[in-house]
């Protein structure tokens, strides 16, 4: 039984078809890659899966369950967690709320508890602040637990962007682009991490990247997209010689 | 270290129970007056800052929240003899007649009614956003304003209710003040509150993170318009008479006023602002009154005070963008330790 399956979803928007018939299977704990030349229609396949579109035809199903078509926070609320390609952090706040805000959909004590504080609700909120900076460790970023979001420098709000993500206690992880802005030793570091991130917390993780070093060094699987169709599929080894990739990147003479 | 602020704000709360006790002896009743209109601007302020500031809806219907917070209560504290010689121009509807209440149950019932219209008129107007939210709000406040006019035999229409008992003084006016501010502060700083403000942040990534936008969205309203159908039962039984004229735009742009002021997303802010702009509303109406200064005789023009509101308002967008606070809380830690910190370096 796959975690997710997509079943052969397309996205038109008014005549424009930015995905079509995308098929995608990711098992539990897999690393699996999406890839493609910019406007291939990557990110508009996490858009459909996560519920921020919904896909003109075709069905997502997560764990057998079909949700397709359910909202943005349901999805999260089943277990799909995701990054953003343009960071969409909380600028305003705080390292520490922005994770603790993401903790917020398994919250069990209605708004009035929170305002009595109720000794459910104090517990509560000790066991999210607990999980919280333990998620800030785990991505080093314990230190800057205070620092508003948007002072942090690049990389480390991308790695800001991954532990609120986590903090949803996904069963699949989103990464939409997390090595963009990276330096070349960040990038190497974010390798390291995505496995420890995928060992750790027994995450499936779907990641859009442009930077083939990392895609090729983590993924086990990689789906290639250009103009919206999947133009191949497989370990990193098949995909590097497909030559339908070769020209998708490169163009032919 | 938690223990002292718990103590510090036992103590600050004393002292202002023991200011509100001293001023109710001391002042006149026209400045007893102004102070509790104070306090109704603080728990006015604070609904509007919650939803405004801490929510980022940018709502304009508290005019219309407060008058059916004003009119539900001012109809249940009027007894049935009062009400008929009220409606001389066409005779109250029975049953509004015959129920009555104490003025606190009023209160309440005023802000449960105004909570539950407010959900009503939130589950379509809260799909909007930005200018739109604010154009829709505002237009359902009208709409409440043009209905409560229209209902003669529910409201007395545009002769508005008069003798109504003012039983709000300081110590209703403050007493509730003091309860919302603590309800603001618990509720901001717990995590609905801090799921509102990720929602005023990014709302795409709120709902990413599963934050049901329209749930909280409307949580936020309906406590909101709780609040201001509070406060215009307040100002109701201080004032003594309403009627619909009352509950124009221009008192949801006072409101504003205060909140932009003091800084849209500050509860110590929007308390210092209350506090300001109701007393200076009243300390600036020798204004408006003719003035002679020397040979200059300038007259009396109504309407200056607002000039000067205006200019205030304006020097506050430019100087401080933020409002007077910004989104910054007054903290006891950093109180203590500025005090502290002085102290030490007069002893070294």
């Amino acid at each position: 039984m796959a975690l997710l399956k997509t079943d052969n979803i397309t996205m038109q928007f008014s005549g424009l078809t930015a995905v079509s018939n995308l098929s995608i299977e990711i098992d539990s704990k897999e690393i699996i890659g999406l890839i493609g030349p910019n406007g291939a229609g990557k990110t508009t396949a996490f858009n459909m899966i996560t519920g921020v579109y919904k896909p003109t035809t075709g069905d997502v199903y997560y764990n057998d369950t079909n949700i397709t078509g359910l909202k943005a926070h349901e999805i999260t609320h089943y277990g799909i967690g995701r990054t953003f390609q343009n960071i969409r952090l909380f600028k305003e706040l705080t390292v520490l709320d922005n994770v603790i805000i993401a903790n917020h959909l398994r919250l069990k004590s209605n708004l009035m508890e929170s305002v009595i504080r109720t000794s459910r609700y104090r517990k509560e909120e000790k066991h999210i602040y607990e999980k919280s900076m333990s998620l800030l460790v785990d991505l080093g970023l314990e230190d800057l637990k205070d620092e508003k979001s948007s002072n942090l420098p690049y990389g480390k709000q991308r790695r800001l962007e991954i532990a609120r993500a986590l903090a949803t206690d996904p069963k699949l992880l989103l990464l939409d682009e997390p090595a963009a802005g990276m330096n070349p030793q960040e990038s190497i570091e974010l390798m390291g991490l995505i496995r420890e991130i995928r060992d750790k917390f027994n995450v499936a993780i779907l990641m859009i990247e442009h930077h083939m070093q990392v895609v090729m060094g983590v993924c086990e699987r990689i789906y290639v997209l250009d103009y919206g169709v999947t133009i191949a599929q497989g370990v990193p080894d098949e995909i590097k010689n497909d030559p339908k990739v070769i020209e998708a990147y490169l163009g032919v003479d | 270290m938690r223990d002292r602020k718990k103590v510090l704000t036992l103590i600050f709360l004393l002292v202002t129970i023991i200011a509100v006790a001293v001023l109710n002896f001391t002042l006149d009743s026209y400045k007893l007056k102004i102070i509790t209109l104070c306090g109704i601007y603080i728990i006015l302020g604070l609904s509007m800052n919650l939803i405004n500031g801490f929510t980022g809806l940018f709502s304009l219907g508290h005019a219309g929240f407060m008058a059916v917070g004003a009119y539900v209560s001012a109809l249940l504290t009027m007894s049935p003899a009062l009400k008929d010689t009220v409606f001389y121009a066409a005779p109250i509807n029975p049953f509004i007649k015959m129920i009555q209440a104490p003025f606190p149950v009023a209160l309440l019932i005023g802000g449960i009614i105004t909570a539950i219209i407010a959900f009503l008129i939130g589950a379509p107007v809260l799909r909007l956003n930005d200018d739109y939210l604010a154009i829709a709000t505002l237009g359902f406040s009208e709409i409440i304003r043009v209905i409560l006019t229209n209902t003669q035999t529910l409201t007395n229409g545009s002769l508005g209710l008069k003798g109504i008992t003012r039983y709000t003084n300081m110590w209703w006016s403050w007493g509730i003040a003091i309860v919302t501010i603590f309800f603001m502060i618990w509720l901001v700083k717990g995590m609905y509150g801090k799921a509102f403000k990720a929602i005023r942040e990014d709302e795409i990534a709120a709902e990413a993170m599963g934050i049901n936008l329209f749930k909280h969205k409307i949580m936020s309203f309906v406590i909101g318009a709780f609040f201001a159908g509070i406060g215009g039962g307040l100002l109701g039984h201080l004032i003594g008479t309403i009627d619909p004229n009352m509950f124009r735009f221009v008192l949801t742009f006072n409101i504003l006023l205060i909140v932009v002021l003091g800084g849209i997303g500050s509860i110590t802010g929007t308390v210092i602002a209350a506090t300001a702009v109701t007393i200076l509303m009243e300390v600036l109406r020798f204004i408006e009154s003719p003035i002679s200064l020397g040979a200059i005789h300038i007259p009396g023009i109504p309407g200056m005070r607002m000039v000067i509101f205006s200019l205030m308002l304006m020097g506050v967008i430019l100087f401080y963008p933020k409002g007077l606070m910004g989104r910054n809380e007054f903290n006891w830690d950093y109180f203590i330790n500025k005090k502290f910190l002085k102290s030490k370096k007069k002893s070294v």
